[in-house]
C-alpha cells in the first residue's frame, strides 16, 4: 500500500509539480485553454448562453486533460525513454496510470477553481443536478485520460504524437457542441456529432443548467448516461488490458 | 543459491511486425554476476535483447529466465530486482538530477524520506553534489549520464541494464563511469552492450557477440581468443614482400593493413627478419578487435603479401 502511494506520488511529482514549479508560464497556459471557445459562446450569444458555456468548460478541461495526458506520456516516453524506465520498476502499467492521471488534475487545479468560482456564480440547480454534473465530469475524465493513456503508449515519436492528439481533439473537442446547444447544428450535421463521446456528456449538462433552452426527454438523457458509461468502461477496460506496456 | 545466480536464454528469436528478424534463436547461459558485455555492430540485436530480458519486449518464441525467474511468467517479480537504463534514455529535462532520482526511487516504491536520502548519497557518491538542484536539461551529456547511473546505485537494484551506457561521452567521462561500474560490479550483476570493443575488454568478465541477430561467439576474452587459431598478429605497416607462414595465414584486417597471423613462435621469428629488414610492423597478441572482425567479418585470405618495396 505504501509502495502504491509512493508510486502515484512519483508521477504527480513528475509530471505536474515540477513542472510547475519550474515552469509557472505552464500555469497560464492551460488555465486559458478552456476559455477560448467559452469566451467566443458568451460573447456571441449576447451573454444568453453563459450558463451553458461554463457547462461546456467544465466538461472540455476533463477532456482537455486527457490530451494533456497523452501528450505528456508520448514526451515522457520518447525523448526521456521513462516508460521503458518504469517498466523494468516494480510500477505497474495501471499505477502509472493512476498517478498520471491524478497529475494531470493536479495540473488542471487552477482551471478547476475559476470554473468552481463561475459554477457557483452563474449555474443554479438542485443537488442532484450539481451531482449530476460532477458524475459526467468524472466519468469524461477517466474515458479521455484512459484514452490519452492507451494513445500515448502506442507512439514512437512526437509527430505521430502530434497526429494522435489532432484526431483526438477533432473529435473530442471541435466537433461536439460543448459550449451551445446541439439544435444550434445544422440537421444534416447531427448524425456527425453523434460520432462523439462529448456529445451525449453536453446533453446531460445542458439540460441540467439551462432547461429553459435546452429539453431532451427522459429517454433521451438515459441514453446518454448508458452511452458516456459505456464508452468510459471500455476504453479504461482497453488502457489497461490492451495498451502498449510490454511490447509484443 | 548459487547455482541459481544464472542468466539463461533458450531459443530466443524475435521477429518485429515489420517482418525483421532481430534475433534468431539466440541460446545461452551465464552465471548472473560481474559483467557481462554484449558486443555488435549497429542493429546487431542488442537493444532488442536487452529490451526483452528487461521485461519491455516480448520475445516471438523461446524463453529466458535470470535467476530461475522467467522475464515473462515472472516478469512482475523479476521487475523488483532489475533496474534499466534504456539506449539514448535522460533524465526528464526540467527536474533537477535530485528531483529525477527520487522519483525513480518512489517508482520502486520507497518512501519520500528514504527515497530523497538515497538520492542525494547517490548523487554525491557520483560528484554531482554541485549539481543536484540544476535543472537536468542544463547539464552536460556527461553529467546527464551519470545522473541515470545515480539513479541505478540509488536503486538498490542487483541487476543492472545499461544499453550503450557511454556511447557519445568524453574520454574522461568513459573512464569515470567505467571506474564506477568496476565498484559495482563486486555485488551487482550488469548487463551492458556496447560497439566500443576496448569497453568490452577492459570491463567485461565475459563478452557475447551478437551480429545480425546471431550470438557468434560468448566467453571470457581467453575463451574467445581461442576462437581464432592464431594468437599473434603482426601489422605490416611498410610496403615489403612477405611469404605465408607454415603456420598462419595474411589477412587483410579491419583497418585495412595487411596482417599476419600466426603462432608465438613464428611471429618471433617474422618479427626479427622484419627488424633486420628495416620494415615498420607492429607484433601484438590478438586484440578484441581483430577476434570481433574474425568472428562476424570472415577476413580475405591471401597468399602472400607483396607490395613495391620502397626502401
Ligand atoms: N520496433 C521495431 N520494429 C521493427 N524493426 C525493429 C524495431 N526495433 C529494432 N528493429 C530492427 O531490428 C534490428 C535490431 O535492432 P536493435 O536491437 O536496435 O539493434 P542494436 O541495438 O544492436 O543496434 C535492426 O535491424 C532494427 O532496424
Ligand atoms: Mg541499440
Amino acid at each position: 500500500m505504501k509502495d502504491r502511494f509512493s508510486q502515484i506520488l512519483a508521477s504527480i511529482l513528475v509530471n505536474a509539480v515540477y513542472a510547475m514549479i519550474n515552469y509557472p508560464v505552464v500555469l497560464i497556459s492551460t488555465l486559458l485553454a478552456p476559455f477560448s471557445l467559452f469566451i467566443v459562446i458568451v460573447f456571441v450569444s449576447h451573454g444568453q448562453l453563459l450558463s451553458v458555456a461554463v457547462g461546456g468548460a467544465l466538461i472540455m478541461t476533463m477532456i482537455s486533460s486527457g490530451t494533456s495526458m497523452q501528450q505528456d506520456l508520448s514526451h515522457l516516453k520518447n525523448d526521456f525513454k521513462l516508460q521503458d524506465m518504469v517498466i523494468s520498476s516494480p510500477t505497474s502499467a495501471r499505477m502509472y496510470l493512476i498517478g498520471m492521471a491524478i497529475s494531470e488534475i493536479v495540473y488542471f487545479l487552477p482551471v478547476l477553481l475559476v470554473l468552481l468560482i463561475l459554477t457557483a456564480l452563474y449555474i443554479s440547480t438542485s443537488a442532484l443536478g450539481y451531482f449530476e454534473i460532477f458524475a459526467v465530469m468524472t466519468i469524461m475524465f477517466i474515458f479521455s485520460v484512459s484514452l490519452g493513456f492507451i494513445l500515448s503508449t502506442f507512439t514512437s515519436d512526437v509527430v505521430q504524437s502530434w497526429a494522435f492528439s489532432g484526431i483526438v481533439s477533432t473529435l473530442l473537442s471541435a466537433l461536439p457542441p460543448v459550449y451551445y446547444p446541439i439544435s444550434y447544428v445544422p440537421a444534416v450535421f447531427q448524425p456527425v456529432v453523434y460520432l462523439s463521446p462529448a456529445t451525449y456528456a453536453a446533453e446531460i449538462v445542458q439540460a441540467i443548467v439551462n432547461p429553459g433552452l435546452v429539453n431532451f426527454s427522459a429517454g433521451t438523457i438515459a441514453i446518454d448516461w448508458i452511452v458516456i458509461t459505456a464508452v468510459c468502461i471500455i476504453t479504461t477496460f482497453i488502457a489497461i488490458k490492451k495498451s502498449r506496456w510490454r511490447e509484443n | 543459491m548459487m547455482e541459481m545466480e544464472t542468466l539463461e536464454c533458450k531459443h530466443i528469436t524475435k521477429r518485429y511486425d515489420t517482418g525483421k528478424f532481430a534475433l534468431r534463436n539466440v541460446s545461452f547461459a551465464i552465471p548472473a554476476k560481474g559483467i557481462f558485455a554484449l558486443i555488435g555492430r549497429n542493429g546487431a540485436g542488442k537493444t532488442t535483447l536487452i529490451r526483452m530480458l528487461a521485461t519491455q519486449l516480448m520475445p516471438t518464441s523461446g524463453s529466458a529466465t535470470i535467476n530461475g525467474i522467467d522475464v515473462v511468467d515472472g516478469a512482475e517479480e523479476l521487475r523488483n530486482l532489475i533496474a534499466c537504463v534504456p539506449q539514448e534514455a535522460r533524465a526528464v529535462g526540467w527536474v533537477t538530477p535530485k528531483q529525477f532520482v527520487t522519483s525513480y526511487l518512489l517508482w520502486r516504491g520507497l518512501g519520500y524520506s528514504e527515497a530523497s536520502r538515497k538520492a542525494v548519497a547517490a548523487l554525491d557518491r557520483l560528484g554531482l553534489w554541485k549539481v543536484k538542484d540544476v535543472q537536468c536539461q542544463k547539464l552536460s551529456g556527461g553529467m546527464k549520464r551519470k545522473v541515470l547511473v545515480a539513479m541505478i546505485v540509488a536503486s538498490g537494484a542487483k541487476i543492472i541494464f545499461l544499453d550503450e551506457p557511454t556511447t557519445g561521452l568524453d574520454p574522461i567521462s568513459r573512464n569515470e563511469l567505467w571506474n564506477m561500474l568496476r565498484k559495482l560490479k563486486d555485488d551487482h550483476f550488469i548487463f551492458l552492450t556496447t560497439h566500443y570493443l576496448e569497453e568490452a575488454e577492459r570491463l567485461a568478465d565475459i563478452i557475447g557477440i551478437l551480429d545480425d541477430g546471431r550470438l557468434r561467439a560468448i566467453g571470457t576474452i581467453d575463451d574467445l581468443r581461442k576462437k581464432v587459431r592464431y594468437p599473434y598478429s603482426i601489422k605490416i605497416l611498410s610496403k615489403v614482400h612477405v611469404e605465408k607462414p607454415r603456420n598462419g595465414m595474411i589477412v587483410k584486417g579491419i583497418d585495412e593493413n595487411y596482417q599476419v597471423v600466426t603462432t608465438e613462435k613464428e611471429a618471433h621469428e617474422l618479427s626479427k627478419r622484419l627488424i633486420s629488414k628495416r620494415v615498420r610492423f607492429a607484433m601484438n597478441p590478438l586484440t578484441l578487435d581483430d577476434i570481433f572482425y574474425y568472428i562476424v567479418k570472415k577476413p580475405i585470405e591471401v597468399e602472400s603479401y607483396d607490395e613495391e618495396d620502397e626502401w
